[in-house]
């Protein structure tokens, strides 16, 4: 096992200015205790066009950062100019790619490495072992797994050489369409949506009818309204063979996020103690981890059973 | 109107009896289960027994009519030879095919039951002609039932591409979602279609009243209101009503059903092989009249004759009919 478990952050889901991504980016690979950093459009292809020319200069100043940075693929691909955007993906070879959608991994040339992200249904060994086969090395497990399932995952993983990773921080992507649901609550229609979803910087609230919070729409995704939060996890996740973690980019201070994972996986800062920070930084935010081992992925046990 | 070329029906069967319905009504395939949590209608009372497959297999095929075995939930981490057995007597017990949707399985189906064909679940999600080569290439992949994410001209785009079959739903309930990669159901109940074969099950379903008003509720959540006196909606969470912003209501899809009768001209020059009906969880007269109605259409289109349209308007759920993604105004 690895000494020294390796912190991701994932791609950023939401629909930000190009200024702001860059900003983000920027501080992100100037300060942020990161090891990976996930770059590119996940979620709707429309937003791609607004940062693409920003993306060689993000690159660049993340690998001065010390980071490695992933480009991941579109989660839901169904268009001609989506399915070029994959083959575009594959034939350059300079960076790690992540595949979200088996799209990706129709590209890859025999024998290339690549990386799986949390929207690839990996639910079990069989499925684990075909694509450490293709040659996936790190593996985002989908959010929704119980601890046994992850358990029994990361103990598959390590002979096959292929890191383990778990979502552990933001709203959790629940659900993907070819509607768009931003559009459809502002009455538009997908394809003259006025990308309405750049109103919403951390996705839009969705409540039940009394005013309970429950979801967040972006775009053609559907998140949770609870924040994952893992801290109290991370030592039961790194005994059961997990060697990576996931962080979701989110408008709070993402660089402080990072670092109070850091410092809980590197014993620096009691799991308490960092939750409590955390909530500090996030002080509207419900968090989860029901996934894991509570009765449903919207519940939080702050302390699991050791 | 032209004849056309003939499209295979490929029916619901949640039971032996609904099976022996479906064959009587006209299926040329019927779909079905085992009677566990390795295929995506997990519910109670229904779905197939070893001996009764055998039973319905021999009757099918008596018939002329196929039986595919549909083993499409993702195995559990530790308990993939639950889901390989499943696999394994399917082919021993003579189904013409079985339709998965996990990566592993289809690579131990392959691999192990070589002859037995396989189609490709909707819950895999292969919304492309490339996802689809992939899966052709790697597992040998007969069909593929199309994600209800594609309009029609999408469709037609992909047939003209793949090396393999294409079945699309035409009735029944509709998710919104792209299938296979929703886990709302376990975020609000711990029970997933892609873990356990349910969506918003009943076992976490309460109904209350409240102000006059009957809320359904899902979990801690409720999923809609109704003024008392009206018929309150099954809260299937992506049918509910919320709020997001100042819009109040259907947040993701109304309660409304697909029925493609209107599209099937369309949908047999877009090349598809076979359509689909989704309705293993409802009663045999529904099997019966849905089978027997599509069964017109399908031959009145393949002898040139005009298709009756809003037959069945009174089986779609909540009375509404949608086309759904088959046009592309939905999105």
């Amino acid at each position: 096992m690895r000494d020294r478990c390796s912190l991701t952050l994932g791609p950023l889901l939401f629909n930000w200015t190009a200024d702001r991504w860059c900003d983000f980016y920027a501080r992100i690979a100037d300060e942020a205790p990161l090891d990976r950093v996930c770059l590119g459009e996940v979620v709707c292809s429309k937003r791609l066009p607004f940062y693409a020319d920003r993306l060689a200069e993000a690159v660049e100043r993340l690998r001065r950062g010390g980071k490695t940075v992933v480009l991941s693929s579109l989660a839901l691909v169904t268009l001609p100019r989506e399915r070029q955007l994959c083959a575009e993906l594959a034939a350059d070879g300079a960076l790690e790619v992540e595949v979200n959608d088996l799209t990706l991994l129709a590209y890859l040339e025999a024998g290339r490495s690549f990386a799986v992200g949390p929207l690839v249904n990996v639910y079990n060994e069989g499925t684990l072992g075909f694509l450490a086969g293709r040659g996936a090395r790190h593996v985002c497990l989908p959010p929704e797994l119980p601890l046994d399932s992850v358990a029994r995952l990361a103990s598959a993983a390590a002979p096959l050489g292929a890191d383990v990773e778990v979502w552990a921080f933001g709203r959790i992507p629940l659900a993907i369409a070819s509607r768009c649901y931003h559009a459809r609550v502002h009455g538009l229609a997908k394809d003259s949506c006025q990308f309405v979803c750049g109103e919403d910087a951390d996705g839009l609230a969705v409540e039940t009818l009394d005013g309970q919070a429950f979801l967040a729409i972006n775009g053609v995704q559907t998140l949770s309204s609870t924040y994952c939060n893992a801290l109290h996890d991370l030592a039961v996740l790194v005994d059961a063979g997990v060697t990576s973690f996931r962080l979701s980019p989110h408008g709070c201070d993402m660089v402080a996020v990072a670092g109070l994972f850091r410092r809980v996986l590197d014993r620096q800062l009691a799991a308490e103690e960092a939750a409590g920070a955390l909530a500090a930084l996030l002080p509207e935010i419900r968090f989860s981890n029901g996934f894991l081992s509570g009765p449903c992925g919207a519940a939080f046990q702050p302390v699991l059973p050791r | 109107m032209a004849a056309t070329r003939r499209l295979e029906l490929v029916c619901p069967a949640g039971t032996p009896a609904a099976l022996r319905t479906a064959v009587e009504a006209g299926a040329d395939s019927v779909y079905c289960g085992f009677n566990d949590e390795t295929n995506a209608r997990n519910f109670p009372g229904l779905n197939f027994s070893r001996e009764e497959l055998a039973a319905a297999v021999a009757y099918a095929q008596l018939r002329g009519a196929r039986v595919l075995v549909a083993i499409n939930t993702f195995p559990r981490a530790g308990a993939c030879g639950l889901w390989q057995r499943a696999v394994d007597d399917a082919a021993q017990l003579g189904a013409d095919a079985v339709i998965l949707a996990d990566l592993g399985l289809l690579a131990y189906a392959a691999e192990c039951q070589p002859q037995l064909r396989r189609h490709l679940s909707v819950q895999a999600a292969a919304s492309n002609a490339d996802a689809i080569r992939f899966y052709v290439e790697a597992f040998g992949v007969k069909r593929v039932v199309l994600p209800r994410v594609l309009t029609v001209q999408e469709i037609a785009a992909i047939n003209a591409e793949v090396p393999c079959e294409t079945e699309v739903f035409v009735f029944g309930g509709l998710c919104v979602m792209a299938e296979g990669r929703c886990s709302l159901s376990s975020y609000a109940t711990g029970r997933s279609p892609n873990m356990h074969g349910v969506c918003s099950p009943a076992s976490h379903v309460h109904y209350r009243e409240e102000d006059g008003e009957l809320v359904s509720r899902l979990g801690d959540f409720t999923i809609d209101r109704a003024s008392a006196g009206t018929a309150a909606p099954y809260p299937t969470l992506c049918k509910g009503c919320f709020s997001a912003g100042g819009y109040r209501g259907h947040v993701f899809e109304d309660p409304a059903s697909l029925d493609a009768a209107t599209f099937l001209a369309e949908l047999a020059g877009a090349g598809v092989t076979a359509l689909k009906i989704e309705g293993r969880q409802r009663s045999r007269a529904y099997t019966k009249a849905v089978v027997e109605s599509f069964r017109h259409a399908v031959d009145a289109l393949a002898e040139g004759r005009p298709v009756a349209a809003g037959a069945l308007r009174h089986l779609t759920e909540g009375q509404a009919a949608t086309a759904g993604a088959y046009r592309k105004t939905w999105r």
